[in-house]
């Protein structure tokens, strides 16, 4: 198995990973989870045996090591303090109130948009990542959206 | 990104988990990638090498478990300076041969054994490596050097006094035998 120089992971995800944990367990606790995702990712990267999609394989230990602190602390729900930056330049940023509303989310849609627009994961990947199958990757973040855009809309008829 | 990757090079080597480091070493003809692993310096690269071919080779002849850790250089930096300064004759910091086997780290070992200011032919270093018909390959393991001025291959030049060839350009080579003191006056010695 040729593996890249670790180094080239940390170039080519390391913001990526930084901006999903932003928006997985808030700005506060995210640098410390980038340290241990990338220990944790260094301790198995010698024995990784498929190395396609290094992006997807990075933000599935940043996603288990954001669910260990989630246990760990007892919280019932995920924080999302922190919009995350967006992903890609050009896509115009998320309104902070739109980050808010994806916090209230289940869990897997949660999850789903958070790495699809901070982690600027394709479905199939993400589907690696929570667990389920591309199809369902799609169904979770089209759901998890269409959720944000009632609440949201909402949110700014009453207001 | 840089504190943290600081923090994170820090705590891997903490932890046994960081294989190869490596940084930028500036050079008075250049830049220098130097990488070291726990047991010492395995790779010097001339910048006609490119980094991401040298950390490739690092990656897969060693472990892919590498990161660019400037703090765990300093040593390193800190001698080749002295030496490009002319204060420093002998390296003392430890090395790790594990990219050379067989006749190439014989060969190397001797070239290393060379000391500040001599030159030796490419037949006598194929001598003092215990072969001395192995005068070819001797030549090709000065050329694949993974460790340049460190283990001093300018210091082995061409019976009869011609240079011979260097990684980094027959100018560092010239450089660095100046810098020694060894230029015309030791590759006329080479060529009696």
């Amino acid at each position: 198995m040729r593996l890249p120089p670790f180094q080239l992971l940390i170039d080519d995800h390391g913001d990526a990973v930084l901006r999903y944990l932003r928006a997985a367990v808030g700005s506060q606790d995210a640098e410390d989870c980038w340290q241990d995702t990338m220990l944790s990712a260094l301790r198995a990267y010698p024995s990784l045996r498929d190395a396609r999609n290094l992006r997807g394989w990075l933000l599935r230990i940043a996603h288990n090591t954001a669910i260990d602190l989630h246990r760990a602390s007892g919280r019932r729900a995920l924080p999302m303090a922190e919009p995350p930056e967006p992903a890609v330049d050009d896509r115009p940023a998320m309104e902070p109130e739109l980050w808010q509303a994806v916090r209230r989310l289940p869990d897997k849609q949660r999850a789903a948009v958070a790495l699809r627009f901070a982690g600027d994961l394709d479905y199939r990947a993400i589907g690696t990542v929570i667990d389920c199958s591309e199809a369902a990757a799609r169904q979770n973040v089209r759901a998890g959206l269409a959720a944000v855009r009632r609440e949201w809309g909402h949110a700014r008829a009453t207001t | 990104m840089h504190e943290r990757l600081r923090e994170l090079s820090g705590r891997a080597a903490e932890e046994g988990l960081l294989d190869v480091a490596y940084a930028d070493v500036d050079a008075p003809f250049g830049k220098l990638l130097v990488a070291s692993t726990p047991a010492g310096l395995v790779r010097v690269a001339f910048a006609s090498e490119p980094d991401q071919r040298v950390l490739e080779e690092l990656a897969e002849r060693i472990s892919p478990r590498v990161l660019q850790a400037p703090a765990r250089l300093d040593e390193v930096r800190r001698e080749l300076d002295d030496y490009f300064h002319g204060r420093l004759h002998q390296f003392r910091l430890p090395i790790d041969w594990s990219l050379s086997a067989g006749f190439l780290r014989q060969a190397r070992q001797a070239c290393y054994a060379i000391p500040y200011g001599q030159v030796l032919t490419y037949a006598q270093l194929a001598a003092r490596a215990g072969s001395p018909a192995a005068v070819r390959a001797a030549g090709n393991a000065m050329a694949r050097n993974p460790i340049p001025i460190v283990v001093p291959c300018h210091r082995v030049v061409r019976t009869g006094g011609g240079l011979g060839g260097y990684g980094g350009g027959l100018d560092v080579k010239r450089w660095l035998l100046d810098l020694e003191g060894s230029g015309d006056r030791q590759l006329e010695l080479a060529s009696e």
